[in-house]
C-alpha cells in the first residue's frame, strides 16, 4: 500500500459521466476520421451532454461478463464494493457502441458493403456478450443526403442495412462528410446520450431487480452495494437528485452493518465513499448546509470506530482525510460561488485534518516503537496480493474476502499489523501535517481570523522544530510572537518563546538564543522561578563565552549536535557585537529614561536620568550604559561604563526589583538654543568585550511592549505605594520624558521706554528708550533695534517713519524699522538713552518692536512694547450758503490726552470764495486741555457763479500745532482741513435791512428796508407790514412798486417800542408779482425777525447782538 | 459543565482564566483566544446594526470537534468566554444563559471591590469559588 492509501481513488472524485465507445475511426491516418474525433473531443463545455467518448477498435475486447446468477441463496458477499467497478463502468464498459463506417447511399458494390458492415457490427456484438450495451451505426458519407423521403434508394437500403445488422432505425445515423461536421456531431451526440441513458436505466432496474433475491442476515453487504451501484448509475444518467437518494439510502445501510475489528476498515472506507459523494453532490445542488450536516453526522458515526488498537494511527489517517477532503470539496463550492462566513469556512476542517494528521504522528510515536518493531518487515509481505491491487475497498491484503468476526490467521495478522506499522513510519507525517495547516491558515486569513491563523502558524513552527527544520520554525515563530505579546497573552507568548529558544539553541544561533532568554526571565513569561534561574545562568554562561546547558525535551542526539555547535562559537575569534532591539519585545531589564525638565537654559546643565530594573531571579551586571541623544556630541557624557572591574562595582550590577537610578549632566552648547535634544536611544552592555558583549538597544526614551499599559494600569491602581528608603525610586511613578528643549538664558538686562502715548498723527511722537544693564560683566555688542514690527499691515509700513533725529520733520525717505543701532558697550549698571522719533500720517494703532541685543556670555534678548497712535480729530459745521455774506465757523476739538498747543491757523479760501474783511487766526497760541475745543469764526462771501453751479469749494484750513510738553526744537505739525463744498443759490431780489442793534421802549427805532433787484427785468413787488402787539410804526403799510434792474429802492419805517426784551419785529411781507415761484418767506430769510428792546430809562450799554 | 471559564479585558488580554486539567490549560488558552476573533466579529456587527444592544450573551461561538465555546460581552467590552466538552449534550443554552449571568455579576462584584484595579488580572476567593461551581468537578 502506498502513503497515498487514504486517498479517495480518482473514479470517485471525478464527476461520472456516460462512457460512449466509438470503433471503426482510423485517427491516426484517416485525416476525415481525425476531423470527426476532434469534433467530438474539442470544446466539450457544460452546454454539451456529459459524454465520455474513447476511440476503441472495432474488435476490442470488452470486460467479459459475469454469467449472471439465477439465485442468491448460497452466495456470502466478500466484502462490499470490488475496486475495479467505477472504473469499470466509467472507463471500460461502455453504454453505447458506435460503429462508423463509411458507406454512400448510392455506393456501386453496396452489397458487400453492407456485409461486411453487418460482420462489424457482429463483432462488437459478440465481444459485449452478456452486457446491455447498445449498438448505433453512423455511416460516414461523401454526399449531402437529400431531405428524407425524398431519397427513395436512400430509405430502401438504410431498411435493408437495419436488417443485416440486427439494428433498430434509430440506431443508424448519418453523417456527411461536409461543412456542417460540428453541428451535425453535436446533433449525434444528443442522440448516443438518450441511448446512454437509456442503456443506465436498464442497468439501474437490473440491479434494482436483485434485491428480492436477498435476505438480510447474509446479504446485508450486498444492500450497500447496490444502493451504491443504483446511486453510481444515476449520476452516469446525471440523475444527481436520484443518485443522492440511492447514496444516502447506502449511507444509512452501511451503518446497519454489524462492525467488528476485522471489518472496520472497510465500512469506514465505504462510509468515506459513500458520505464524500453525498457532501459532493449536496454542494452541487447548492444546499451547503445538508453537506455540513450530512459530514457532521458521518464524523459523529465514525469518530469512534478505532478498530484495532494497533492501528489506531489508521484511524486518524483516515479520519484527517475525510476533514480535508471536506474541506476541499467546501473550498471548491466557494470556488463556484458559495459564500462562507467566518465560523463556518474550510479552515475549520482543514484545521481539523491537521489535528488528526497531528494525532497520527503522536500515535504512530508510541505505536509503532514497540518491541516487534525490531523484528524487521515480515518476510513474505503481507501486504503483497497477487494482482497487485485488493479486490475489494477497505479490506486486509493478507484476508481478503474474509468477513467472518475472528481473523483466519492470527500469525498472519500480526505479520501484517507489523507491516503496516513499518509502513506508517515512513509516511512524512510533519509534511501532511504542514500541508494541511497551511491551507488552513489561507483559510482563516480569508475569513477575519487573525488569532486562529496565528495559532495555526505556531503549530506550523512547531511541526517544522519536529522535523528539526529549526529556521523556518523560528520565523513562523518569531512572526507571531508579537502578535501574542501585543494582546499580552503572556502563557501563550512564554510556550511559544520556549520553542523558539530550544530552536535557537539547537542551531546555537547566539542572538537568537539571547534574545529569547531575556523575554523568558523577564517580567512576561509565565515560567517558574526555577526555570527562569535555570535560562538566566545558562544566559550567563552564553554572555561568557561558554556553551549553555540543553533544553529540557531536546532529543539527545540534537543535543550533541548543538553542543558541538556551541563550542565551535566559542572558538570563533572575530566576535560581533551583539544587538539587540528591545523596543518590541518584553525583556528582563525594564529601561526608563527622562530628562528632569521639559526645558532647561542655556547657563544651566542639562540633567538626565535612566531608571533601569531588572526582573530576572538574579542580579544582572552590566558594564556598560550609554544614552545616545540627537545631537551626538553630548553622547560622551551620558556613559557609564567599568574601565577595570574594581571600580564601582556596587552601581553596575542591578538588583532584581530595585529601581537603579543613573544621573547624567552635561551643559548644551549655544548652537543648540532653540532646538530639542532628544533621546534616540538607551543601550545597555551586557557581558563584557574579552568574551560576548550584547547590547540591549532600546529606542527613545526606553520602555518596551508592555510598559505602557503596565504604566498606565500604575497609574490608576490605587494602591498604597510602600515607603520607600530615601535613595530608591518608585518604578512606576518614573515617566518617561525623551527630550528637552534647550532655551536661551534669562537676559539681564533692563529695557524701558519712556513716551506718551497715544502719539497724534503726522506728530515726531518721542520714544525714550532707556537701557540698563544688570550683567555682571560688561555687556558687549550692544545693538538696538527699534521701529514698526514687521508683519503688520503693508500700508503701515508707508504711514510710519522712524528716525533719531528730531530736529527735522521725516519724511517719506524715513524707513519704518531702524535695525541695529550700535549703542556703546554697557558696564555694569550703567543706563543708556536713546530718544526715538516716529511720525504716523495715518492713525490707528502699531505695534512697535524694540530689541536689543548684546553679548555677554552670548545671550540675546528680545522685547515688544505696544504703542499708540491718535490724532486730532475736527469737526465741521455745513450750511447752505447764498451770495450773500455768511460766517464759516470752526471748532477745534482736542481728543489728544495730553496738552495740545496751537501755534497759528490759517485759512486759505478758494478763489470761488472771499473773505469779508481781512481773516486772522483767532485761536493763536492758544493751548488746549483735552476735550477742550477752540472755534474761529469767519466773515465770507461768495462772488457770482456760472448758472448751474449748485457747490463750490471752500477752500482749506490749515493749523499749526505741537504738543505741550514738546521742547521747542520739535517742529511744528501743520495738519490741513479741507473745508466741505458749500451749496450756493442765486436769488432775483436782495432784501437788507438796516436796523440799530437794539431799541429801546417808547423810543423811535428807524428802520430801513433796501430791496435790490438782481435780475435783468423790471421787478414788481407788493409790500406790506403786518401788524404787531411790541410796536406801533409809521411808515407804509402796504405798497406795490417796481424796481428797475440793478437798482434798489428803500422803505423807511419808524418803529416804536412798546415792550422790553426779544419782540419780533412786525413781519414784513414782500410778494414778487413776476417771479410767483419765489415765495416772501424766501425773502424774509435776509431779514432779521428779532430785536432786543431794552427797557425805558436805563442809561447801561448792553452788549446785545441782534440775532442773525 | 464547563471545563474551561475566561474572562478577557477589553484589550483582550486575560483577566482571568481557569481550566479543569492543568496539562491541557495551554490548548484551552489558544481555544480561548481563537474564539475572541468570533467575538470581535460579532461585536461589530451589533454595532453596525444596532440590534438589541442589551443582549450580552452572544451564544455560540464556534463549535470545534472536542468543544464548544460560548461567548458573552458586558457593555464595557470585557468578554466571557465558557468552553464546554462537546460530550456534553444535555447542556441546554438557557443554562449556559444563566452561568454567564452568575459570571457577570461575580464579576460585578469584583469590579465593585474598591481594592481591585480594573484591568488587573482578578484574584479573588468569591470569583474564584463561584467558578469553581460552574466547572466541571475533577477528582
Amino acid at each position: 500500500m502506498s502513503p497515498a492509501q487514504w486517498d479517495l481513488p480518482p473514479e470517485l472524485c471525478c464527476r461520472p459521466m456516460a462512457f460512449v465507445a466509438l470503433t471503426g475511426l482510423d485517427v491516426v491516418y484517416n485525416a476525415v476520421h481525425r476531423a470527426i474525433w476532434d469534433a467530438f473531443c474539442a470544446n466539450r463545455r457544460a452546454d454539451r451532454v456529459p459524454i465520455s467518448f474513447k476511440v476503441l477498435p472495432g474488435d476490442h475486447e470488452y470486460p467479459k461478463c459475469r454469467t449472471k446468477r439465477t439465485s442468491y441463496e448460497w452466495y456470502i458477499p466478500k466484502g462490499i464494493l470490488k475496486t475495479g467497478w467505477m472504473n469499470k463502468h466509467l472507463n471500460l464498459v461502455p453504454a453505447l457502441v458506435v460503429l462508423f463506417y463509411e458507406l454512400d447511399w448510392d455506393e456501386a458494390q453496396w452489397k458487400e458493403k453492407q456485409s461486411e458492415c453487418a460482420t462489424k457490427v457482429e463483432i462488437v456484438r459478440t465481444s459485449l456478450q452478456g452486457r446491455n450495451t447498445k449498438v448505433a451505426v453512423v455511416l460516414i458519407q461523401k454526399k449531402t443526403p437529400l431531405p428524407p423521403g425524398e431519397d427513395v434508394m436512400a430509405s430502401e437500403r438504410a431498411a435493408a442495412l437495419c436488417n443485416a445488422c440486427d439494428l433498430s432505425g434509430k440506431s443508424l445515423f448519418v453523417l456527411p462528410h461536409t461543412d456542417h461536421l460540428v453541428g451535425y456531431i453535436i446533433r449525434l451526440e444528443n442522440a448516443f446520450y438518450e441511448h446512454a441513458q437509456t442503456y443506465y436505466n436498464t442497468e439501474i432496474r437490473r440491479v434494482k431487480s436483485h434485491k428480492e433475491f436477498l435476505n438480510k442476515t447474509t446479504h446485508q453487504l450486498l444492500f450497500v452495494r447496490h444502493q451504491f451501484k443504483m446511486a453510481f448509475f444515476s449520476e452516469l444518467k446525471q440523475e444527481t437528485q436520484n443518485a443522492l437518494k440511492h447514496y444516502r439510502s447506502a449511507y444509512s445501510l452501511i451503518h446497519e452493518l454489524r462492525t467488528h475489528e476485522t471489518n472496520i476498515l472497510e465500512i469506514k472506507t465505504m462510509a468515506g465513499f459513500i458520505n464524500y459523494k453525498i457532501c459532493r453532490l449536496c454542494f452541487q445542488h447548492n444546499t451547503p448546509l445538508d453537506a455540513i450536516a450530512q459530514f457532521r453526522k458521518h464524523i459523529d458515526l465514525c469518530k469512534k470506530k478505532i478498530g484495532s488498537a494497533e492501528l489506531a494511527f489508521e484511524h486518524t489517517a483516515w479520519m484527517s482525510k475525510q476533514f480535508q477532503y471536506f474541506g476541499d470539496l467546501f473550498d471548491e463550492a466557494i470556488k463556484l460561488g458559495l459564500t462562507a462566513i467566518q465560523t463556518q469556512n474550510p479552515g475549520f476542517y482543514y484545521q481539523q485534518a491537521a489535528h488528526y494528521a497531528q494525532e497520527r504522528k503522536r500515535l504512530v510515536v508510541q505505536l509503532c516503537g514497540g518491541p516487534e518493531s525490531n523484528l524487521g518487515y515480515p518476510a513474505p509481505d503481507p501486504l503483497e496480493t497477487p494482482t497487485g491491487v485488493l479486490d475489494f475497498y477497505g479490506q486486509r491484503a493478507w484476508r481478503q474476502g474474509h468477513q467472518s468476526i475472528d481473523p483466519p490467521d492470527p500469525e498472519k495478522e500480526k505479520g501484517g499489523i507489523l507491516a503496516l506499522q513499518t509502513r506508517e513510519k515512513e509516511v512524512p507525517h510533519s509534511e501532511l501535517i504542514i500541508a494541511l495547516l497551511s491551507n488552513a491558515v489561507a483559510q482563516f486569513k480569508k475569513y477575519k481570523c487573525p488569532r486562529m491563523k496565528s495559532r495555526l502558524m505556531v503549530q506550523m513552527g512547531e511541526e517544522y522544530y519536529h522535523t528539526k527544520d529549526y529556521t523556518k520554525a523560528l520565523k513562523l515563530l518569531d512572526y507571531v510572537m508579537c502578535d501574542y505579546r501585543t494582546e499580552r497573552w503572556w502563557g501563550l507568548l512564554t510556550s511559544i518563546l520556549s520553542t523558539a529558544l530550544r530552536c535557537s539553541y539547537l542551531m546555537a544561533q547566539v542572538k537568537d538564543y539571547v534574545l529569547y532568554s531575556m523575554e523568558l526571565v523577564g517580567r512576561g513569561s509565565t515560567l517558574s522561578e526555577d526555570q527562569k534561574s535555570r535560562i538566566q545562568k545558562n544566559l550567563m554562561k552564553v554572555l561568557k563565552n561558554e556553551p549553555p546547558e540543553a533544553e529540557p525535551d531536546c532529543s539527545p542526539a540534537a543535543v550533541k549536535a548543538a553542543q558541538a555547535l556551541w563550542s565551535e562559537r566559542g572558538t570563533q575569534t572575530s566576535r560581533e557585537d551583539i544587538i539587540l532591539e528591545v523596543q518590541d519585545s518584553v525583556p528582563f531589564v525594564q529601561c526608563k529614561a527622562r530628562f528632569l525638565h521639559p526645558s532647561f537654559h542655556l547657563d544651566v546643565p542639562v540633567q538626565l536620568h535612566v531608571y533601569l530594573l531588572a526582573d530576572c531571579p538574579h542580579p544582572v551586571r552590566f558594564s556598560k550604559l550609554c544614552v545616545s541623544l540627537s545631537n551626538q556630541d553630548y553622547n560622551q557624557h551620558c556613559v557609564v561604563e567599568s574601565p577595570d572591574q574594581a571600580h564601582d562595582e556596587e552601581d553596575m550590577c542591578l538588583v532584581p526589583g530595585r529601581t537603579h537610578r543613573y544621573a547624567f549632566r552635561f551643559v548644551a552648547r549655544a548652537e543648540d538654543v532653540g532646538k530639542k535634544i532628544e533621546i534616540t536611544g538607551v543601550d545597555l552592555m551586557l557581558g563584557s568585550k574579552s568574551s560576548r558583549s550584547v547590547f540591549l538597544n532600546w529606542r527613545g526614551g526606553g520602555g518596551d511592549a508592555a510598559s505602557s499599559l503596565e504604566a498606565l494600569q500604575a497609574m490608576r491602581s490605587f494602591k498604597r505605594r510602600g515607603r520607600l528608603p530615601e535613595n530608591e525610586v518608585d518604578w512606576d511613578t518614573v515617566s518617561i520624558q525623551a527630550s528637552t528643549m534647550i532655551i536661551s538664558r534669562v537676559p539681564r538686562i533692563s529695557v524701558q521706554l519712556h513716551h506718551e502715548p497715544p502719539a497724534l498723527n503726522n506728530e515726531m511722537y518721542c520714544m525714550r528708550v532707556t537701557i540698563q544693564s544688570q550683567e555682571d560683566a560688561v555687556a558687549h555688542d550692544v545693538k538696538l533695534t527699534a521701529g514698526l514690527k514687521p508683519g503688520q499691515d503693508a500700508n503701515l509700513t508707508h504711514t510710519t517713519h522712524v528716525t533719531l533725529d528730531g530736529s527735522k520733520m521725516c519724511d517719506d525717505s524715513h524707513r519704518a524699522l531702524l535695525p541695529d543701532i550700535p549703542i556703546s558697550d554697557l558696564q555694569p549698571r550703567e543706563k543708556v538713552e536713546k530718544p526715538l522719533f516716529i511720525r504716523c500720517s495715518t492713525t490707528g494703532s502699531r505695534i512697535f518692536l524694540v530689541h536689543v541685543a548684546y553679548t555677554v556670555d552670548a545671550n540675546i534678548e528680545g522685547r515688544d512694547i505696544v504703542c499708540k497712535c491718535h490724532k486730532v480729530s475736527f469737526e465741521h459745521l455745513e450750511r447752505v450758503f447764498v451770495d450773500v455774506p455768511f460766517l464759516l465757523m470752526t471748532d477745534i476739538l482736542s481728543m489728544s490726552p495730553w496738552p495740545l498747543h496751537l501755534v497759528t491757523s490759517q485759512l486759505q479760501l478758494a478763489p470761488t470764495m472771499s473773505a469779508v474783511d481781512q481773516p486772522a487766526s483767532q485761536v493763536e497760541e492758544v493751548v488746549l486741555q483735552t476735550s477742550e475745543s477752540a472755534s474761529e469764526c469767519f466773515c465770507l462771501t461768495c462772488p457770482p457763479v456760472h448758472q448751474g453751479t449748485t457747490a463750490v469749494a471752500s477752500g482749506q484750513y490749515v493749523i499749526s500745532w505741537k504738543r505741550k510738553s514738546a521742547n521747542t526744537a520739535i517742529p511744528m505739525v501743520s495738519t490741513v482741513i479741507t473745508l466741505p463744498h458749500v451749496a450756493v443759490e442765486t436769488i432775483p431780489v436782495y432784501i437788507h435791512a438796516d436796523l440799530p442793534s437794539f431799541g429801546r421802549v417808547r423810543e423811535s427805532l428807524p428802520v430801513k428796508y433796501r430791496i435790490q433787484n438782481r435780475t435783468g427785468i423790471v421787478q414788481e413787488v407788493e409790500m406790506s407790514v403786518e401788524p404787531s402787539d411790541a410796536f406801533m410804526f409809521s411808515g407804509l403799510k402796504q405798497v406795490r412798486l417796481r424796481i428797475l434792474p440793478g437798482t434798489e429802492q428803500e422803505m423807511l419805517y419808524n418803529f416804536y417800542p412798546l415792550m422790553a426784551g426779544y419782540q419780533t419785529l412786525p413781519l414784513l411781507n414782500i410778494n414778487l408779482l413776476r417771479l410767483p415761484g419765489v415765495s416772501g418767506q424766501l425773502l424774509r430769510r435776509f431779514l432779521p425777525s428779532r430785536i432786543f428792546i431794552k427797557p425805558q430809562g436805563q442809561q447801561a450799554d448792553g452788549d446785545s447782538i441782534a440775532a442773525a | 459543565m464547563a471545563v474551561c471559564i475566561a474572562v478577557v479585558a477589553k484589550e483582550n488580554y486575560p483577566l482571568y482564566i481557569r481550566s479543569v486539567s492543568s496539562d491541557s490549560e495551554l490548548k484551552f488558552h489558544y481555544t480561548v483566544h481563537t474564539s475572541l476573533d468570533v467575538v470581535e466579529e460579532k461585536v461589530s456587527a451589533v454595532g453596525k446594526v444596532l440590534v438589541d444592544q442589551r443582549e450580552l450573551y452572544l451564544g455560540l461561538l464556534y463549535p470545534t470537534e472536542d468543544y464548544k465555546v460560548y461567548g458573552y460581552v458586558t457593555n464595557s467590552k470585557v468578554k466571557f468566554v465558557i468552553v464546554v466538552d462537546s460530550a456534553n449534550t444535555s447542556l441546554r443554552d438557557n443554562e449556559i444563559r444563566s452561568m454567564f449571568r452568575k459570571l457577570h455579576n461575580s464579576f460585578t462584584d469584583v469590579m465593585c471591590n474598591p481594592f481591585y484595579n480594573p484591568g488587573d488580572p482578578i484574584q479573588s476567593k468569591a470569583f474564584d469559588s463561584m467558578v469553581s461551581s460552574m466547572m466541571v468537578q475533577t477528582f
